[in-house]
């Protein structure tokens, strides 16, 4: 991506900038052609009205798998979710970007309703999977957490054997011929790319792993099960620049098998590895469209001053 | 402003900064207190007294508790007034001999022993000896003051027996009889006389006693079975009821057919009585009185004065296997604590098998399952005090609902043919595995809350992403992390459960049992009876005996033994733990 100085564009700071976060291509003076307007969200946010999020018309060709409506969250007394309303394409990658704080994991973990587990959390709106409404009183959390599969930012191998780990979905379901279990392990494993590595050592402790490895094998585990949506909460964060970008190749690899929604806050991985990005800001969805579009021709000023690290 | 432009130029700023630190006063040497040097030395004092009580305790009860079974030499003393006397001594100390001490002396001799006292500045040694020979002399040590004694050697065949009954014997041989015949007389041949017969006497009586106590035993309990079905048949159809009488034939039977087999018994019995008879050993006092002892009433025969080395410490070894593997005798003064022991595991078992189970599923309740609310506060605060109640109030309480309510209605409901006699309704095994079960919960639900705390919540969560349900998350993930912080629990459990004696007492540890509670006779545990503890046992021997100077050794003993079997404890536990948490290495802990 070569980006040029151009006279039209806001003139730049006179203070040389730290780079923000690992940043380093981003240019302060702005995009070329750039058209991005004031999106008026901070107004919104002091009048307390609503604010509407800036969707992309490439997104209404893509089928859904997961819709998300007018979905409010509050954590007790504070609002953490304010009227969000997007989707995930099928069989497409779509990456959550924005700095802390602005609700990109408390929206991920509400998919799977992993946000239940804490006691003090209240939901509001709509969310379907693949047109079943998760929210739904009558739906069994468990079954629909066997059709998602989630990776957490640190890996959480569990104290048992590599194989044991992968496997784990299919015990817990009810699965115990061992056929079955060893067929799919090597399956996961393999498309988790960590079948080489651990072939030989299938019964030794998980926790022997290394960081990136345990990372894999923590990919391998959500998609032992064959869900139909991967949730990825900052995967790589925890990890070095090279099993980063192992993983980075498996996500690669994922398009069209499984629907992957990717939170992370590193904004080169988003360019590279998605199809379609989500900014968020305060708890809103600020612009969601094509990645190309989001970081080339954001429609918004704040999405364009997120982008080229202006702030975050 | 470029960085070689500040330095090379004496800006405004740098004079300043100049002047300011010339003005600055000089400070004094920095106070001790600041330093920190008084904290290091008073918080290692600290920890340096607390070992030093710990190591002194130690320290004291390995040297008396291992000396006790460490044979000394056998004096023969001669008193300025005629009295001579065998025995071993066991203590000494310095005191001031009043003026009533001389009195006791004889006219002639008051004179010479005042002279002595005062030669040593007034101060007299006096020693404790035990002088054994109770049924003789009455009393089983005597105090000898260095003022009357005249002579003193060490006879090479001065011997000490110990026996079945009234304590220790010291003499000399006199002669070894078989079927009442002289045979020897000669010590050295009535030593290897004995040598060669006792083996098969103290086999013969371990027969015996078996035969006296096991075989006896199953026939008395098939007996009472069998009566007590009589009974229950008598207060359900009435006496004289058909189906009583029918019972009554078959308990006849029963009871002839028992009567032959106890006259079998008691003929084998009298059959090895009067083979053992046939050998008696003949031993003189140090007063020249002489006693004959049969065979069979003689543990063990013992020739201090000849004993080498090695001979004292295969004697040492000897006697220690008889304390952890024989039964007590002489009021627990003697012989061994092996029912106490068995007791003391067997008591510890039960109650781990009881609190384990209930505490860790309690605990489990209030860390994964409970709200977070005053009611959950209420109740963990409730357990934490539980630990600090005092341990009688258990026992008292044990008494009261488990024995007297529990075991009452137990009884009234499946035991009326014993009655008035109590089965449950009284102090056993089974109340007391209770009582220090409820005792030592808030040790587990603790160590176990503590250790379910520590998993992390990112390996639950991710469980959880997987889709399990909560209890396949606590079953597969949660328990087996925190095993080694509940098993930790459960030996803290265990050893504090094995050294509480207060609530013991009410409960059902006794004196001495008449059988384990674990035998060969079905149903092989027995609930419902008393047991021995060491505990209990320690306390006995330290209060309750009648020969306190010789059971003194043995308390310090039974400590010993104690200690060492909860030191044996936690050092298992510290293994085990440390096997668990290589299984866990690497997980963030």
């Amino acid at each position: 991506m070569e980006l040029h100085l151009h006279p039209t564009a806001e003139r730049p700071p006179l203070v040389a900038t730290k780079p923000h976060g690992p940043t380093s291509s981003a240019h302060p003076a702005g995009l070329p052609q750039s058209n991005a307007r004031p999106s008026g969200l901070f107004e919104a946010i002091q009048r307390g009205a609503r604010f509407q999020a800036a969707i992309h018309a490439s997104i209404a060709r893509e089928t859904p798998i997961i819709e998300v409506e007018h979905f409010n969250l509050w954590y007790g007394g504070a609002q953490a979710l304010h009227d969000v309303s997007m989707i995930c394409p099928a069989g497409k990658v779509t990456a959550l970007i924005g700095p802390s704080g602005c609700g990109k994991s408390t929206l991920l973990r509400c998919v799977n309703r992993m946000n239940d587990l804490i006691d003090s959390v209240r939901v509001e709106g709509r969310m379907r999977l693949a047109g079943q409404d998760i929210y739904e009183r009558s739906l069994d959390v468990i079954e629909l957490r066997k059709r998602i599969g989630m990776v957490f930012q640190k890996p959480n191998p569990f104290p048992m054997s590599i194989l044991e780990n992968v496997v784990y979905p299919l015990r817990i379901d009810g699965e115990r011929d061992k056929q079955v279990l060893e067929e799919v392990g090597e399956s996961s494993l393999r498309s988790a790319g960590l079948w080489e590595e651990v072939k030989d050592r299938l019964g030794a402790s998980a926790l022997e792993l290394s960081g990136g490895q345990q990372q894999r094998l923590c990919i391998a585990r959500a998609i032992a099960a064959d869900p139909e949506v991967l949730l990825l909460d900052e995967p790589c964060s925890a990890l070095d620049p090279i099993a980063t970008g192992r993983i980075e190749e498996l996500i690669h690899e994922f398009k069209g098998d499984y629907s992957i929604l990717i939170v992370t806050h590193n904004m080169q991985q988003a360019s590279r590895v998605s199809d379609f990005t989500a900014f968020m800001y305060l708890g809103r969805l600020v612009e969601f469209g094509a990645t190309d579009e989001i970081f080339l021709q954001p429609e918004l000023k704040e999405t364009e001053d997120y982008v080229t690290g202006r702030f975050g | 402003m470029s960085a070689i432009e500040l330095e090379s130029t004496p800006s405004a700023s740098t004079t300043r900064r100049e002047r300011r630190r010339r003005q600055r006063p000089v400070r004094g040497p920095v106070s001790v207190f600041a330093q920190g040097t008084p904290l290091v030395w008073l918080t290692a004092g600290g920890l340096v007294l607390g070992l030093c009580m710990v190591l002194g305790l130690l320290a004291l009860i390995i040297v008396q508790g291992g000396s006790t079974f460490w044979q000394g030499e056998q004096a023969l003393v001669r008193l300025h007034d005629g009295t001579r006397l065998i025995g071993e001594q066991t203590r000494s100390e310095d005191f001031f001999p009043e003026a009533h001490a001389f009195e006791a002396l004889a006219p002639e001799r008051r004179a010479a022993a005042e002279e002595f006292v005062r030669a040593q500045g007034g101060r007299s040694n006096r020693r404790l000896l035990r002088t054994g020979n109770y049924e003789l002399t009455g009393e089983h040590f005597r105090w000898i003051s260095d003022f009357e004694v005249a002579s003193e050697e060490r006879p090479e065949w001065a011997l000490l027996v110990e026996r079945l009954s009234w304590g220790r014997f010291y003499g000399t041989p006199q002669s070894f009889r078989i079927d009442g015949q002289v045979v020897a007389r000669e010590p050295a041949r009535i030593w290897e006389l004995f040598q060669e017969h006792h083996r098969e006497v103290d086999a013969r009586r371990s027969l015996r006693r078996g035969l006296e106590t096991n075989e006896t035993g199953a026939i008395n309990a098939r007996v009472e079975e069998q009566r007590l079905r009589l009974r229950e048949h008598e207060l359900d159809h009435g006496q004289d009821s058909p189906e009583w009488r029918a019972e009554n034939e078959r308990f006849q039977a029963g009871e002839s057919r028992a009567q032959e087999e106890y006259a079998r018994i008691r003929s084998e019995i009298q059959r090895l009585d009067r083979e053992n008879a046939r050998f008696e050993l003949e031993l003189v006092t140090a007063d020249g009185v002489s006693k004959l002892l049969p065979l069979a009433e003689i543990v063990r025969l013992v020739a201090p004065n000849r004993l080498g080395f090695s001979g004292r410490l295969g004697l040492y070894l000897s006697r220690w296997r008889e304390f952890l593997l024989d039964d007590p005798r002489e009021s627990n003064s003697e012989g061994g604590v092996y029912p106490a022991i068995f007791g003391t595991v067997t008591m510890t078992l039960l109650m781990t098998l009881v609190v384990v189970p209930i505490g860790v599923l309690a605990a489990l309740y209030l860390r994964e399952y409970a709200r977070a609310g005053w009611i959950v506060s209420c109740v963990r605060i409730a357990i934490n005090n539980l630990a600090g109640v005092p341990s009688i109030v258990f026992g008292v309480f044990g008494l009261g609902f488990f024995c007297y309510f529990v075991g009452g209605s137990l009884d009234a409901l499946f035991f009326r043919a014993k009655l008035p006699s109590p089965t449950f309704g009284t102090g056993g095994v089974l109340w007391a595995a209770l009582t220090l079960a409820l005792l030592t919960l808030p040790v587990v639900i603790v160590a176990t809350e503590e250790a379910l705390s520590a998993v992390p919540n990112s390996m639950r969560e991710g469980s959880y992403a997987c889709g399990a349900s909560k209890w396949q998350t606590i079953r597969r993930i949660v328990l087996p992390r925190a095993m080694p912080g509940i098993t930790t629990g459960m030996i803290l459990a265990m050893a504090r459960g094995a050294g509480e004696v207060a609530p013991l007492m009410l409960v059902g540890a006794v004196k001495l049992a008449p059988a384990l509670p674990i035998d060969g006779n079905f149903p092989f545990l027995h609930p419902e009876r008393s047991f021995m503890h060491l505990g209990f046992h320690i306390y006995d021997l330290g209060f309750q005996s009648q020969n306190s100077e010789a059971a003194k050794p043995m308390v310090y003993t039974t400590t010993l033994l104690l200690i060492v079997l909860i030191v044996v404890l936690n050092l298992a536990a510290i293994a085990l733990r440390a096997r668990l948490h290589k299984r866990f290495k690497g997980t963030h802990i």
